[in-house]
This record gives structure tokens, C-alpha cells and sequence, in this order.
């Protein structure tokens, strides 16, 4: 009987090709994506200031993070900003969908409109936020030109109310798009089980509460997950409406990386800061990655 | 109304509430496209009519000054170029960035479901979360790389980050876009004596047009948008358009020119806004796709 | 050595060994039929026979030519796979063609081939229509045809008709019978189906966990099951299959068996070498068309065994009459015949066939070869 023999040529090449075609993704991956971390990590351990070091200096970065109270301020910022932008842009998404859901006229020409500001640039968002919120310009101005001259809304300008200005201007961006997911939850549920509950006898409120909302739990989970990722990265946002300003007082830690590590030549302290972000968003997104890529196995 | 929304719907309304959904509706339409309007109706006015007028008034003399002034020779900077070598330098990014990302996104979902191996899940979950890292982890060791190889501030150093940073996102679409075809078709095809490039091109590439616009338009919205690494990489030639839009705004010394800054904006916005208009469905799906599993 | 032939392959994925030393031959024109429940490993003997999964060790070759190692387009092979798996972007034609045209056969040849496979199948109607136009049955010509026009040495069918509706299911048989008879191809054939496989098959291999269990033509599958998988995955419904113990009267074996009451009764075997396994206890295989009616009882069998039993259930199915009843404590079933009287709750005499019962080794589960 013959020995097994080797392989001929093109079945072995047809067993690498797919092996090489993937190979420059995975190695840019490994180094653009894992070394860089890997390496940043190391710097923020480092005595780095303008230029990379590689002197340890174990804690003292993250140490001395936790004593700067301009990081103070662009966590509490975020602590700030994460929660309210999360929270409204979940309500007005879930509240645009249910309402958009009952077979509303014109739903094509309103879905569409709720759903641009999607497209947009940060940047132009910020633009055309902060002229608005002006009050020597913007609303306000509008509406004392209107008549109605006790009217007051200077958050931009004001150090304590600024950073809510920034929550307007990402939910104005963002929550169409969570109404387009909670829509999609919605149409996916199986209007048989609406009948039977309606048999049954639950009011459309209690349709809803204990029916509805219910089986859009992975939407919410989804929609919490994007927006969480989204607040942890905000930056250019915040650049093009305050500029982390009025003085520090709209700082989010993205800002606070990108300042100490380019313009104040501290970047052992912000390669800590970006540890530390990175470390948040892992916390976040690999339970639910991990999940995800589970759950169809 | 009422009787076409009876029926076969499960939930019925009653008439003050519909109402109070279409006034809820309209108030929010409004939110969403009062940035816009104002932009527009004060990009089209002399700046006096701004600053001395009303922002939500129609203007009393239309000008397009402001769009000639934005797009040709405004102040960015140190010159007055207007935003037209930006808008220049974000397509000349932008393009071969899609394009190879795009690609290279498609290959790599091919192989991910149509060719496993052993360890496939684990790369793909590590590609997976490189989609969500916040960049700013990246920021200096990419700075180093870029100026080591030469691309430090150059359009080419851009369109690498963003085809390195775009991967994931692209290898996600295909994949989950490909694993519904049946593995079987592959091994049909070997069976039948087609070898690995020429069952993509031919079997399933005639198949992948639906995920190719999504993924181009994606890809197209994310980079075209993006103001991190191009604040951070981009030498004063190479600023792609979110960069120098930025620039025009924040930096005017003397007099703000609204007018400008609003034509400026409108035109850092228009191509994503095109794109948005005409494949607004396409649109959606990658956002939806890059959110939830397909 | 046969057309096909299989010489004592395994298959392992790391330490897990999913098929043990298969060894099968197949003989031109011969319709093999691999069956067993899911899990089995047929399917994975099929994909290492198109070379769409390595061997582990072993050889599979065809025409004598080894295989190992060959690129499934080179083994001269052709596959109609459980989905069908036709192109969806390409017409029925290019369908069928496509193989031809990648093993560059010049036009003019891909066109005859073509006409000849869509006409024997008669699909020649279909030609240029995409497969997400066409019915089910359709697309499972259409996939018969993409084999048949490649004129392959040996074909693999992976459970082609899974995906067809029962009625759709029994023509689509009997035109894949037709097509073997005509053709006299050559045919290594997937399924999970019994039926499937008994109607089709000149050899059955019956594989389960990896092994196979049995390898044979349908009628010594079924009389002569070697072991009581085989005995109880072959035939439905199911061989009974129960306790039972032998005792030696009058120098005969027989079988003793309690019905319902306890009570033993005793059916003699017609194979004297049971003889020496006297008092000890057996598996008893009875299939259920062997239990009847003493009317009903098959006028040529030589051994016929009374048997007094408690009707459970009675269940007519229009051409056949089940009959439930306990025997050796475990449920059994009787398949009479449709006009028989019987009433649930009743005492019976049953007319039992010993030619055909089976006694198993209650240890190894395998048969007491006679």
C-alpha cells in the first residue's frame, strides 16, 4: 500500500494563502494597537517629559495624577458629563422611538432629520454650538431682540454650568442615533405578543412598562455601551465649544492627556492618564465584547 | 387618521395623544435642525447683520461673500488660504484610506469566517476591541513611529494611522456580513477547483455590495471627521479640513467673522452630509452594525 | 482493492480522536450509504474523502491513486452538499459550468456538458435563472447537475435531502435511485435517515461515536444487526430490545419472556448453538412486523412462537396496526396488520417469528453470532 505522500504544491500554498492574507492586518494590530499600549503603559512609569525616557520611576506618574486638580476636575467632568449624556440621550432616544413607532405620518421625513447630526464632525457640532449658546449672539441674544429681556442663559461662559452646555451639544449629536437603535429594538418584537398582552388587558402605559421596554434590554445594554466608549473619548467636542474652558472648567481626562503630553511636556503623566482611560473603557467594553462573541457559539 | 392606524396594530392611541407625540415630534425636528438652519441662514449675511441683528432672522441683504471668503481666502493659521488646501488635504486622506482599509477589511473577513484556524476568535476579539480603545493610548508611541519612518506631518502618515485604526471596524462588517453565507459554498467551489483569491473575487465579492457601501460610509464619516489625529499628526500642509475648520474658528484675532466660521463649517460638513442624504439607509445599518452584531 | 478505498483512517482535532480506524472498500457503481446519528463522524468521513478535511493517519485512495494530501478539485470527485450550496450570483448554468470552466474546458465542451445534465435532469428550462428564483426540489437538481456534468470518479452526497419537504424528500429518493441504475455512478451517500438509507443503498456502513459498527447490504444490516446500536438505529419503529434469559428444553434453546403478568413464557430459538448460554440472561431483539396475529404470521417462517400478552395501546395507522405491550419490563411494539381485531386492554395471543429475533450479549451489547 502507498504511503501517505506529501502534499502537492497548491494544496499546501491554499492552506497558507489565507494564513499570509490576514498576517499585515494582525501584525499592525499587535504593534499599532497592543505594542502601543504595551509601550505607553511603560511610559507612564517613566520620567518622561518632552521625550520618551525610559527611566522608571515606578507610581510617581500616577501619584502625582491624583494630586493634580486639574485631573480632579476632568474626572469629575466626565463623572459629570458620562452620566447626564448617557442618561438624556437613552430618554430622548427611547422616547423618540416609541413615539415615532406609532405609525406616525411623515416618520421618513423625520427619522432622517432626528438621525444627521450623526454625520457631523465634532468640530462642526461645537461650531455651531457655541455661537448658539452665546449669549452676547446666540439664543439669548435672540430672545432680548424678542422681547423677552429677563431671559438669561450664560452656562457657556459660567465655570460651574459649562460643562452642561457640552452635554447639550453631545446629545443633540448622539441621540438620534440611540432612537435608531431603540427603533430597530422595537420592530423587532412580535406584534403577536403585543396582541396577547392587549387580550390580556395591559393599557398601552403598562403595554410598555412591563412588556415592551422590557425585551429592549439588549438595545439599552448596546446603547449604553457605545454612548459610555463615546464619553470616555470625547475630545474634539469639547476643543471646538469651550476649549476646556472657561478656564479649566470643561477638562474632560482626553483634553488633560492631549495638553500635558504635547503642550506641558509632562508625558509621563499623560501616558498615566491614558492608561487610566484605556483602563475604563476595558472595564466597559470587554465584558460585553466578550459576551457578544460568546453568546452565538 | 385613525382608522388606517387600527389596523392589525396592536397599540391604539386615542386622538389628544397623538397630538401630543406629533407636537413632541415637531419640537424635537426643530432641536435638531436649528444648528443647522442658523448656520446656514447667517452664512448667507453681511457679519454687520449678525452682530447688530438677530440670529434667527432671514437675512435682508444675501451675500456669499462669506462662502467665497471661507473657501478661498480666509485666515488659517499664518496664511490666507481659505479652507481649500484643507478640504483638498482630507480627500486626498480620506480616499486611499477607505479604499485600503475597505479592502483589507473584506480579505480579513473572508479568512475569519471562511477559513479558520485555530486561535481565529481570540484575533478577531483582539481586533474587535482596538475598534473601542480611547486613542489617546496610541498617541505617543504613534508620534515616535511616524517621525522614525519618515511620515511624521505628511498625508500619507495619516492615511497609515487611519487604515491601521480603521481595521477593525472593516474586518467587523465583513465578518459578520460574511458568516452568513454557508461555509458550504466555499468548499463547493474548491471541490469545484477555485482557489482562494478566485472564490472571493468570484463567489463572494458579486455578493458583498450592500457591506461594501456601508463599510465605505463608515469608514468615509469616521475618517472625514476625524480631528484627533489630525490635530496630532498633521504638519501645517497636511491639516485635513476638521483641523483647519478649528483653526479659523478658534483663532481669529479681532473681529469674529461668524459669517465665515458658519461657511466654514457648512463646508467641513457637506460631504458627510451628501453621503448621509443620498445612502442615509446605508447609513444607518453601519452604525447599527458597528453597535449591535449583525 | 475497489474504486474507493478507505484503509484505516482516523481523524482527530488535538488529542480528541472523532473517527477510529475506518476501513472500507468501495466497488465501482457500488451506492454506499454512511449513516448514524449526528455526531457520528460520517460527515467527516465524507469531507476527508473530498480532501475538504486532512487525514489524521491513514489512506483514502481512489483508483489506487493515494489522496492524501490532493486538493479536492484534483481528486476527481464531485459533491451535492446538504444547502446545495449553489452560487448565489450566478445563473443555473454558470452553476453547473463553473467547475468545468475553473478545470479550463473550452467553451463550446462547457456548453454541451451542460445541455446534456440540464436535459437528463430536466432543468434545461431553468438555465439562466439565479438559484434564489427557483424551487427546492429545483435547486437540488440543480446541484445533482453541477456534480453530474464533471463526470467524476466517485460522488459525495452530504445529506441531500434534508432540506426538502417529506413529500418532495420520497421523489427526490427514487430519482437519485433512477439516476445510480442508469448511470451506474459510483456513490458515497450521507445521512441521518434509516429509511433513506435502507431504499437507497447497495452497502451500509453504520457509524456511531466515531466507529463503524456495521458494514453490510441493507437486508444483512437489518436481519443480522451486529450489535444492538444497529439493531435498534436500523428499522422503524425500533427493534424491540429486551431482558431475557435462555433455558434449554426438550435439548432446544428458548427464549424466556415475561409479558405483562410476570410470568415467563418460553419461545424457542431456531439456533441450536444458544444452547450454550442455558440459564443465562440475553438481550432479545424482536422486530416489530415479527410480532402479529397468528393469522398474520409469515406462512414460511419455520419457527412461529405463541405468545400470550396485555394490549396496551392500539394505534392504527391505516396500512399498518401498532400494538403496544410490555415485554422483559420494557415497552414493545407490534406492527399487525390493518383490518386486525384487537382492543386495547384485552388479552392476546401473539404470533412471534423467532427466524428473525436476535439475542445479544447483555454485556458487550454485541450479537450471539450463531
Amino acid at each position: 500500500m502507498a504511503r501517505p505522500v506529501q502534499s502537492d504544491l497548491r494544496t499546501r500554498l491554499q492552506e497558507w494563502i489565507p494564513k499570509i492574507v490576514l498576517a499585515p492586518s494582525v501584525a499592525s494590530m499587535l504593534i499599532f494597537v497592543y505594542g502601543f499600549i504595551v509601550f505607553t503603559g511603560y511610559l507612564s512609569f517613566t520620567n518622561s517629559r518632552i521625550l520618551p525616557s525610559f527611566d522608571l520611576v515606578g507610581w510617581h506618574n500616577y501619584w502625582r495624577l491624583f494630586q493634580l486638580p486639574t485631573w480632579t476636575i476632568a474626572v469629575q467632568n466626565l463623572a459629570i458629563f458620562a452620566s447626564l449624556y448617557i442618561a438624556i440621550c437613552i430618554a430622548i432616544g427611547l422616547t423618540l422611538a416609541i413615539f415615532l413607532d406609532q405609525k406616525i405620518r411623515g416618520e421618513g421625513m423625520l427619522r432622517p432629520i432626528f438621525l444627521y447630526p450623526m454625520a457631523l464632525s465634532f468640530i462642526v457640532t461645537g461650531t455651531a454650538w457655541k455661537w448658539l449658546l452665546d449669549p452676547g449672539i446666540g439664543i439669548e441674544h435672540t430672545l432680548h431682540l424678542w422681547g423677552w429681556e429677563s431671559f438669561h442663559f450664560g452656562w457657556i461662559k459660567s465655570s460651574s454650568m459649562a460643562i452642561y452646555t457640552v452635554v447639550i451639544a453631545a446629545v443633540w449629536q448622539s441621540s438620534g442615533f440611540v432612537m435608531a437603535m431603540f427603533l430597530a429594538g422595537l420592530r423587532g418584537i412580535d406584534n403577536e405578543i403585543l396582541k396577547a398582552a392587549q387580550m390580556d388587558g395591559a393599557s398601552n402605559w403598562n403595554l410598555y412598562r412591563r412588556i415592551i421596554i422590557p425585551q429592549l434590554r439588549p438595545a439599552f445594554l448596546s446603547a449604553f455601551v457605545i454612548l459610555a466608549h463615546l464619553a470616555v473619548k470625547s475630545y474634539d467636542l469639547v476643543i471646538a465649544l469651550t476649549g476646556g474652558g472657561p478656564g479649566r472648567a470643561t477638562e474632560l481626562p482626553a483634553t488633560f492627556m492631549y495638553s500635558y503630553t504635547f503642550t506641558r511636556n509632562e508625558m509621563g503623566v499623560g501616558a498615566a492618564s491614558a492608561v487610566i482611560m484605556l483602563m475604563t473603557i476595558a472595564a466597559i467594553m470587554i465584558p460585553y465584547l466578550y459576551a457578544e462573541l460568546k453568546e452565538p457559539k | 387618521m385613525s382608522g388606517a392606524v387600527d389596523t392589525g396594530v396592536a397599540i391604539r392611541t386615542n386622538r389628544v395623544t397623538r397630538t401630543f407625540i406629533y407636537l413632541f415630534l415637531l419640537l424635537f425636528a426643530l432641536f435638531y435642525l436649528l444648528p443647522l438652519a442658523v448656520m446656514l441662514i447667517n452664512s448667507v449675511k453681511p457679519l454687520s447683520e449678525i452682530t447688530g441683528g438677530n440670529m434667527m432672522a432671514l437675512p435682508n441683504v444675501w451675500t456669499f461673500e462669506p462662502w467665497r471668503e471661507a473657501w478661498s481666502s480666509a485666515q488659517i493659521g499664518v496664511q490666507p488660504t481659505g479652507l481649500r488646501p484643507y478640504f483638498i488635504n482630507s480627500i486626498l486622506i480620506v480616499v486611499p484610506a477607505v479604499a485600503i482599509s475597505t479592502i483589507m477589511g473584506a480579505l480579513n473577513g473572508y479568512v475569519l469566517t471562511k477559513w479558520r484556524f485555530r486561535g481565529d476568535t481570540i484575533l478577531f476579539g483582539m481586533l474587535l476591541f482596538s475598534c473601542f480603545i480611547p486613542f489617546q493610548i496610541v498617541l505617543i508611541p504613534m508620534a515616535r513611529v511616524l517621525g522614525m519612518i519618515g511620515l511624521a506631518g505628511s498625508v500619507p502618515g495619516l492615511i497609515l494611522v487611519h487604515v491601521v485604526y480603521g481595521l477593525g471596524f472593516t474586518t467587523l462588517y465583513f465578518r459578520n456580513y460574511y458568516s452568513a453565507f454557508p461555509t458550504e459554498l466555499v468548499r463547493a467551489a474548491q471541490i469545484d477547483g477555485a482557489g482562494f483569491f478566485r472564490i472571493f473575487y468570484r463567489i463572494l465579492l458579486p455578493l458583498s455590495g450592500p457591506i461594501i457601501v456601508v463599510t465605505i460610509i463608515w469608514q468615509f464619516t469616521n475618517i472625514w471627521n476625524d480631528f484627533l489625529f489630525g490635530s496630532s499628526f498633521a504638519g501645517q500642509a497636511s491639516q485635513p479640513m476638521t483641523v483647519a475648520l478649528n483653526n479659523l474658528v478658534q483663532s481669529s484675532t479681532g473681529v469674529k467673522a461668524y459669517n465665515v466660521h458658519f461657511a466654514g463649517a457648512i463646508l467641513a460638513a457637506l460631504p458627510t452630509l451628501i453621503v448621509y442624504i443620498v445612502s442615509g439607509r446605508f447609513f444607518v445599518r453601519g452604525l447599527m452594525a458597528g453597535s449591535v452584531k449583525g | 482493492m475497489g474504486l474507493l478505498d478507505i484503509s484505516n483512517v482516523t481523524k482527530s482535532y488535538g488529542a480528541v480522536e472523532v473517527l477510529h480506524s475506518v476501513d472500507i472498500s468501495v466497488d465501482e457503481g457500488e451506492f454506499l450509504v454512511l449513516v448514524g446519528p449526528s455526531g457520528c463522524g460520517k460527515s467527516t468521513l465524507l469531507s476527508m474523502i473530498a480532501g475538504l478535511e486532512g487525514i489524521t493517519s491513514g489512506e483514502i485512495s481512489i483508483k489506487g491513486r493515494t489522496m492524501n494530501g490532493v486538493h479536492p478539485s484534483k481528486r476527481n470527485i464531485a459533491m451535492v452538499f446538504q444547502s446545495y450550496a449553489l452560487y448565489p450570483n450566478m445563473t443555473v448554468g454558470q452553476n453547473i459550468t463553473f467547475g468545468l470552466e475553473m478545470h479550463g474546458t473550452p467553451k463550446p465542451e462547457r456548453e454541451d456538458a451542460m445541455n446534456r445534465v440540464a436535459e437528463m435532469l430536466q432543468i434545461d428550462n431553468l438555465l439562466s435563472r439565479k438559484p434564489g428564483q427557483l424551487s427546492g426540489g429545483q435547486r437540488q437538481r440543480v446541484a445533482m447537475g453541477r456534480a453530474l456534468v464533471r463526470d467524476p470518479d466517485v460522488f459525495l452526497f452530504d445529506e441531500p435531502l434534508s432540506n426538502l419537504d417529506a413529500k418532495l424528500r420520497v421523489d427526490m429518493r427514487t430519482e437519485i435511485k433512477k439516476l445510480h441504475q442508469s448511470l451506474g455512478t459510483t456513490i458515497v451517500y450521507v445521512t441521518h435517515d434509516q429509511i433513506e438509507a435502507m431504499t437507497l443503498s447497495t452497502r451500509i456502513a453504520v457509524m456511531n461515536k466515531g466507529y463503524v459498527q456495521q458494514l453490510g447490504t441493507p437486508k444483512e444490516i437489518y436481519d443480522t444487526p451486529s450489535n444492538v446500536f444497529v439493531a435498534t438505529f436500523m428499522g422503524s419503529p425500533a427493534m424491540n430490545v429486551f431482558p431475557s434469559r435462555i433455558v434449554v428444553k426438550d435439548g432446544a434453546p428458548h427464549a424466556a419472556v415475561t409479558g405483562h403478568d410476570g410470568v415467563e413464557q418460553l419461545l424457542r430459538f431456531p439456533q441450536a448453538n444458544l444452547a450454550a448460554w442455558d440459564g443465562r440472561e440475553i438481550l432479545l431483539g424482536i422486530r416489530p412486523e415479527t410480532i402479529t396475529d397468528p393469522e398474520g404470521a409469515d406462512r414460511n417462517a419455520a419457527h412461529i412462537a405463541s405468545l400470550r400478552n396485555h394490549i396496551g395501546v392500539t394505534e392504527p395507522a391505516g396500512s399498518d396496526t401498532f400494538v403496544t405491550m410490555t415485554l422483559g419490563g420494557r415497552d414493545a411494539i407490534a406492527r399487525m396488520r390493518a383490518d386486525v381485531t384487537v382492543r386495547a386492554g384485552e388479552i392476546f395471543d401473539f404470533a412471534v417469528n423467532m427466524d428473525k429475533a436476535v439475542a445479544f450479549d447483555p454485556k458487550t451489547e454485541e450479537r450471539i453470532q450463531p
